[in-house]
């Protein structure tokens, strides 16, 4: 059965190990880490379509920094912003770092759901054009 | 209180220009009456003093003219010849027809006997030996004499000479004709009280006065007091008044030509000038303080709206702190409650997951459970609309220009309510100026303003009814006013309708931070928000923005 790899960052462990069970619950293969270093520490190892990060984290690296550097290691894996501070300027520059959206909690688990679809599907698609763009690279169409 | 400030302000200004304009002018208005007054006065003397020195040569040539051609007879003829009475009438006539002026003549003498006589008197043979005049002419050769009475008893005075014939000397004396003499005297008299006459060496009168004084009485005047040439003094009369002399001495220092005049009466015209001076003064004062008056309320009042426009300038700046204040503290408060309101959220979920479980289905509450659950989920969503509404409010950043058609966003926005709108009977008419120009703007948060204001007439109206929604150009602002035909606001909720957390609306429906994020976007945007609300007929608000052009890309 085809499904997709989310990893959910979040300092508040309550709420991350809730999300992770529920979404897990639904067949999503969903992963839990409590903070930025340990996150960019696994997606070293392993692969994920989604991430879902908390920027507002006390301590270690700074939100955005961290998306950089998940860019940087999987460029292909979205990222979606779930905080519970608002601020326009950290969700602009969020976006602008290449976040496919950006979420204020609570957030209605539907709508979470949706998004998490949305993202990987963006991802898919991102996907199956670079396979596409190389086969076209193999293919001689003289 | 403050009125008294500003009656205390007034009082002082008015106090003080009064004080730097009186004080110029009064002084200033009396100084020229003074200097002028001085000229006046001295104008006076000069012209008395003038008058005297010359009716005195006029006197001096008359005495002159008459002792002379007494002294041409005298040395024409001999002492045989006058004793003539004949030739001595004829002589007479000689005189009064050359020079006039003349009384009678008559031949003395050295024995003081008049050997003949011409005149209107009769004084032959009568002798003048004892006379005092005698011996003066004997020692002088020519007399004039003082006035005085003689035979005849009537004041008069003679001019007498003295010639010597083959050792024997006689005397030719003749009288001067008192009416020619004093009229001549009287001609320097002026004005209504000025008068004319000569006094001699011992202050008797040597003429009548115009007003009373007896010839040959006392005067009061001293004439020591008048010194060589002519001299002008002022002496206060017995009534009081102040009387101007100007005398001039005659006849080698033995009369005095006085001419007195009434320093009051030549000075009537000056107290005429000095009445219009004080008139004017007054009239000026009376402007002055009028002007004063007037203009100092005129400030007053000015500073008065000046003041109360700062005032409330300053109230709206403190009500824009307060809500700048509210604003950091609304999105601090927001975050320690999302979180653990995400938890709550997350884990009602979780036990709702559970709950489809087969176990749970059969337990006894089950549908207790689901709908308690469900009731957690529901208030979180109240909860999170409530605090999204205040990071909403909080949102301060500096707007996101772009290109903005304030018309294209008014028509995305009633295109968010159509449908609610219609279900609900309410019509949205709109009347939008075209040719609005394009401004640099922030798309999504006008957008945001837009409809928090139609959510709110739409609300307002709940059923049946009409919203008006309007844009106009007035001068450098783009006006855009949305008006409902709902029940309107309340007279004393009307000022508190931008307080963040202000709403008339139920419990749970409203969060009230509505119209303060939307008074908090348009003052970001350096525009204004106004309302106009009245009881039972509806609500407008009036968005004003200014028209900022966009650079040019």
């Amino acid at each position: 059965m085809e499904t997709f790899r989310v990893l959910a960052v979040d300092d508040e462990t309550d709420f991350l190990e809730t999300i992770v069970n529920r979404l897990l619950k639904r067949k999503i293969e969903a992963t839990g880490v409590p903070g930025g270093e340990a996150a960019l520490a696994l997606m070293k190892e392993k692969n994920f379509d989604v991430v879902l990060l908390d920027i507002k984290m006390p301590g270690g690296m700074d939100g955005i920094e961290i998306l950089r550097e998940i860019k940087k290691i999987q460029p292909l894996t979205e990222v979606i912003l779930l905080t519970g501070h608002a601020s326009v300027e950290t969700s602009i520059e969020g976006l602008k770092s290449g976040a496919f959206d950006y979420l204020l909690k609570p957030v209605k688990f539907v709508e979470l759901l949706e998004k998490l679809i949305a993202a990987f599907e963006k991802k898919n698609a991102q996907e199956q054009r670079i396979r596409g763009a190389k086969i076209r690279g193999i293919i001689n169409f003289e | 209180m403050k009125r008294q400030i500003y009656a205390n302000l007034q009082r002082k200004i008015t106090f003080i220009t009064l004080l730097v304009s009186f004080i110029p002018l009064i002084s200033l208005s009396v100084i020229i009456y003074y200097q002028f007054a001085q000229v006046f006065r001295n104008k006076i003397e000069e012209q008395i003093e003038y008058r005297a020195r010359v009716q005195s040569n006029a006197i001096e040539l008359f005495l002159k003219e008459r002792t002379a051609i007494l002294l041409a007879m005298a040395d024409t003829y001999t002492f045989d010849y006058l004793a003539e009475k004949n030739n001595l009438e004829r002589i007479f006539q000689i005189m009064n027809h050359r020079v006039g002026g003349f009384i009678d003549l008559g031949l003395i003498d050295s024995a003081g006997r008049q050997i003949a006589y011409v005149g209107p008197y009769n004084l032959v043979s009568l002798n003048y030996y004892s006379q005092p005049w005698f011996p003066e002419v004997e020692s002088k050769g020519v007399y004039i004499s003082d006035i005085f009475m003689g035979y005849r008893q009537i004041p008069h005075f003679i001019i007498a000479l003295q010639r010597q014939e083959n050792k024997k000397r006689w005397i030719l004396r003749a009288t001067i004709d008192s009416d020619v003499f004093e009229s001549l005297v009287r001609a320097a008299q002026v004005g209504k009280s000025g008068d004319a006459f000569i006094i001699n060496k011992e202050s008797f009168y040597q003429t009548h006065l115009r007003f009373g004084g007896q010839i040959l009485s006392r005067s009061h005047l001293d004439p020591t007091l008048f010194g060589v040439g002519t001299t002008v003094l002022e002496k206060e009369d017995k009534d009081g008044k102040k009387i101007l002399y100007a005398g001039s001495w005659l006849k080698k220092n033995n009369w005095l030509l006085v001419i007195s005049q009434d320093a009051s009466e030549e000075m009537t015209k000056l107290f005429k000038t000095k009445k219009i001076e004080i008139v004017i003064v007054v009239f000026g004062c009376l402007m002055i303080i009028l002007t004063t008056i007037f203009t100092t309320h005129l400030t007053i009042r000015r500073l008065e709206t000046a003041d109360r426009k700062m005032n409330e300038l300053n109230a709206q700046l403190v009500h824009s702190d307060k809500l700048a204040a509210l604003g950091k503290m609304a999105a601090g408060v927001a975050h320690e409650i999302n979180n653990p309101l995400a938890v709550i959220a997350e884990k009602t979920g979780w036990m709702e997951d559970l709950l489809t479980e087969e176990d749970f289905q059969k337990s006894q509450h089950f549908a207790e459970y689901k709908k308690s659950l469900g009731k957690i989920e529901e208030h979180v969503e109240r909860a999170r609309k409530v605090i999204h509404g205040m990071l909403g409010f909080a949102r301060r950043m500096e707007p996101h220009l772009e290109d903005v058609d304030i018309n294209e966003v008014l028509d995305q926005t009633i295109s968010f309510l159509e449908s609610y709108a219609r279900t609900n009977n309410i019509v949205i008419e709109k009347e939008l100026e075209t040719d609005l120009p394009i401004i640099a703007s922030d798309r999504a948060q006008l957008q945001q303003v837009f409809l928090n204001l139609l959510t709110n007439a739409v609300d307002a109206i709940g059923k049946d009814g009409k919203i008006y929604l309007t844009s106009r150009r007035i001068d450098s602002e783009i006006a855009v006013s949305v008006r409902d035909n709902g029940p309107g606001i309340p007279k004393e909720y009307q000022p508190r309708v931008f307080e963040p957390f202000f709403t008339t609306k139920q419990s749970g429906k409203g969060t009230g931070l509505g119209l303060s994020v939307t008074y908090n976007i348009v003052s970001s945007m350096g525009g204004t928000i106004t309302l106009d609300s009245e009881e039972g007929k509806g609500t407008a608000f009036t968005v004003r923005l200014p028209i900022v052009v966009p650079e040019k890309k």
